[in-house]
């Protein structure tokens, strides 16, 4: 088979590109709540306010796996 | 100057920039400025509590006022709307947590030291490995092994789906919650430090490759200013959450039920 086409350089950078759409689009509509939320129900933004912060740091944690296992794995 | 300054910019950023070399020479290779960086923060937090509360007035002085701040909103926010009423008793752990993973963050954009020790997967690792050992035990003391295991493992699902839940659950449970609490802080300053780096170092090439590209590395630099402030938020941000999720893990383990 003919050598089309040729992808020289860090592939993992590629990888980690595609790896962030998911948790992006996560912490995306996790803020995208919240600010739906406090409009609605003013007095509720106090109150949920640790779940954003939780809700968005376990969706991170998925960005983040990407970069980790982007050097682990770039050798 | 240029030229010479070309020859010594080490392009691109690498793992090997966050493994710096010895203090002095002759002294042993775990002596370098990580170490010595985590002392300091020990050594800060020790006395600056201390001093604070030393003679403590109904009327604060201005430093006891930002050390209750301090205390205060992590008792009011984290440790009281998240566990209840009776999580006050973890506010002293989790404030010292709190401040401990923000001054240890901080080093990450203080001029001239601008590395932080969570960069090393090593530091960020023991933390999260207290949080777990502390949660679990909590659990257990309160709980009992058989009904802990049954309250984190066994959701009230129908019984043909538990199969497929008990394992989820406990991948969730025990082992993924300390490696991504780990994970979490090492990552971020270590992306925190090489964006920093990309664009410090990026200036410096930038400016010794071609006359065209040499204005250009203004710009580099500009960034790396915006992407410092940039970094100021994620490190208050990550030390907020990790005290958070701690909080979490512990109420999860003291609740009744699911």
């Amino acid at each position: 088979m003919p050598l089309l086409a040729e992808v020289t350089g860090s592939t993992a950078a590629i990888g980690y590109g595609l790896a962030a759409i998911g948790p992006g689009i996560g912490v995306g509509l996790i803020f995208a709540s919240y600010v739906q939320a406090t409009a609605r129900q003013p007095e509720s933004s106090r109150l949920t306010q640790p779940f954003v912060w939780i809700g968005f740091a376990v969706v991170e944690a998925l960005a983040l796996l990407g970069v980790a296992f982007g050097f682990i794995w770039a050798g | 100057m240029s030229t010479s300054l070309a020859a010594e910019v080490p392009w691109p950023p690498s793992v090997e920039d966050f493994f710096l070399p010895p203090i002095a020479e002759g002294t042993d290779p775990w002596f370098t400025k990580i170490t010595v960086l985590v002392w300091v923060a020990v050594a800060i937090l020790i006395i600056f509590f201390l001093v604070t509360y030393r003679e403590p007035k109904l009327v604060p002085t201005k430093r006891q006022w930002i050390a209750e701040s301090i205390y205060g909103f992590v008792r009011n926010t984290v440790a009281r709307d998240l566990i209840g009423h009776h999580g006050i008793r973890f506010a002293p752990y989790l404030t010292t947590l709190f401040c401990f993973v923000l001054l240890m963050n901080l080093f990450s954009i203080v001029p001239l030291i601008q590395i932080s020790p969570n960069s090393h997967i090593a530091f960020p690792a023991i933390l999260a490995l207290i949080s777990y050992v502390l949660f679990n035990y909590l659990g257990i003391k309160q709980h009992g092994f058989r009904k802990y295991m049954k309250n984190s493992l066994v959701p009230p699902a129908p019984w043909f789906i538990l199969p497929i839940l008990i394992p989820i659950e406990f991948m969730s449970t025990f082992l993924f919650r300390p490696f991504t609490l780990a994970v979490r802080l090492f990552a971020n300053m270590f992306a925190g430090h090489m964006i920093l780096l990309v664009f410090t170092l990026g200036g410096f090439v930038m400016l010794n490759s071609t006359p065209l590209l040499a204005p250009v590395s203004v710009l580099s630099w500009l960034m790396t200013i915006a992407l410092t402030f940039l970094e100021a938020m994620v490190i208050v941000l990550q030390a907020y959450v990790f005290t958070v999720l701690t909080a979490s893990y512990v109420q999860g383990a003291l609740a009744e039920e699911h």
